[in-house]
């Protein structure tokens, strides 16, 4: 059953067919992206992702904001804003952004390369569906884009406040953003569950 | 409505919700795992309309605690000034920086919201089989799935505060408990939105058709 596909939001069947290049396939009756054409997905996806995972180290690695009010300057990264969070007791809060900016995206990046560089070189990963199931699962949880929106509102809220120092990962935190939404964009699960499929 | 239109479900056929392989329906339960991906099969989700009834609850209840107890305090020269969501909206506000005003008002008071009362408006359509606007309704689930993470940059916002604003004596921005109740209403909504089954939107036409 492979040539067919059911739309995900109403559930009606639909014959798959080759598209033209980066067009997408409708559901005739709600209008539901069904599949779409990713030229060289693989290779793509991979490619984004490997440049994800060394922004996204820089990134963690030296601080985004500073803050200097006369003499006393003050920087943070992104873990140690958390940490901050931890010992005044906001433990959930500081759980919640640590798994959405820092474990998610990481993980995604990580699985990603793990499924998607066997298959470059025509081997299957041990585990892929797990794996991969796991991958989609936690994906709506990241959310790199909606934190750069917090650092702009931020910046706004302090401007008044102090002076404020842009540090060297911001620049890394916001091509991050843009890396992972290219990544996201250019997987084609349907390829990689049909290579799987193929191979059984 | 198009009447060669066939649903998997009408054929007894299962798509994977996770591979999105087609799958023959079968009565024995050693079958209830898709032959591809391994995950488990479901006609539509399970319990989707009482799973979501209690996520959107919930999410109501903790919204008000969201709103009224503080966000943040800032301790400034051994004074201490508590903010809600709504009081710091209000203070850009009289401070000419409406822009910003709006995109807190927006992510933490409009949204999560509108998210709820959408979700609250669909499942009503759905127990009734309303068959109004069907296409359109499911253009309003596509919506509250998309716009339902943008409500964490409040979350965000007070995790930089804190992190930054940490000058000894001179002033420190705390957390307060309504950031707790915050992120709780973001994370349960995000998961009533996930549990509903837009198909059930569709469901109705069968009914009448067959």
């Amino acid at each position: 059953m492979d040539s067919f596909i059911a739309c995900h939001e109403c559930d009606v069947i639909h014959r798959i067919k080759p598209l033209p290049a980066r067009e997408a396939a409708h559901c005739i009756r709600c209008g539901a992206v069904l599949y779409r054409h990713k030229p060289n997905s693989l290779e793509r996806t991979l490619a984004f992702a490997f440049a994800g995972l060394i922004l996204f180290i820089l990134a963690n690695s030296f601080p985004f904001l500073g803050l200097k009010i006369g003499s006393q300057v003050r920087e943070t990264t992104l873990i140690t804003g958390i940490y901050e969070l931890y010992v005044q007791g906001m433990q959930l809060i500081a759980i919640l952004v640590l798994l959405t900016t820092v474990l998610v995206p990481f993980t995604q990046m990580l699985c990603l390369l793990y499924i998607l560089l066997p298959l470059k070189f025509h081997r299957l990963p041990k585990e892929l569906p797990r794996v991969f199931r796991f991958v989609n699962r936690v994906g709506p949880w990241g959310m790199m884009e909606v934190f750069m929106i917090g650092i702009l509102v931020s910046l706004v809220k302090l401007a008044g406040m102090a002076k404020i120092i842009p540090g060297i990962s911001l620049f890394s935190f916001l091509a991050l953003i843009f890396v992972l939404a290219a990544m996201i964009v250019s997987l084609d699960s349907h390829l990689v569950w049909h290579i799987w499929g193929e191979n059984q | 409505m198009n009447r060669d239109l066939t649903t998997a479900q009408a054929a007894g056929l299962i798509s994977c919700h996770s591979c999105h392989l087609l799958c023959q329906r079968t009565q024995r339960s050693a079958d209830k795992i898709c032959p591809r991906c391994g995950a488990a099969l479901h006609d539509r989700k399970p319990n989707s309309i009482a799973r979501t009834w209690a996520l959107v609850l919930a999410a109501f209840i903790f919204y008000i605690p969201a709103n009224v107890l503080p966000i943040t305090t800032v301790i400034s020269l051994g004074k201490a000034q508590s903010d809600t969501i709504m009081s710091g909206v209000i203070y850009f506000i009289h401070s000419g920086m409406w822009p910003i005003a709006l995109v807190i008002f927006l992510a933490s008071v409009f949204i999560p919201l509108l998210k709820l009362l959408i979700l609250i408006f669909l499942l009503i359509s759905v127990q009734r089989k309303s068959t109004w606007r069907q296409q359109d309704r499911t253009r309003l689930y596509r919506i509250t799935e998309i716009i339902g993470r943008w409500s964490m940059v409040d979350i965000f916002v007070v995790t930089i505060l804190v992190a930054l604003v940490h000058l000894g004596g001179l002033a420190t921005i705390h957390a307060g408990p309504g950031a707790v109740f915050f992120g709780a209403v973001v994370v349960i909504t995000m998961f009533a939105a996930m549990s509903f089954d837009p198909r059930l939107i569709w469901d109705t036409e069968e009914a009448i058709y067959e």
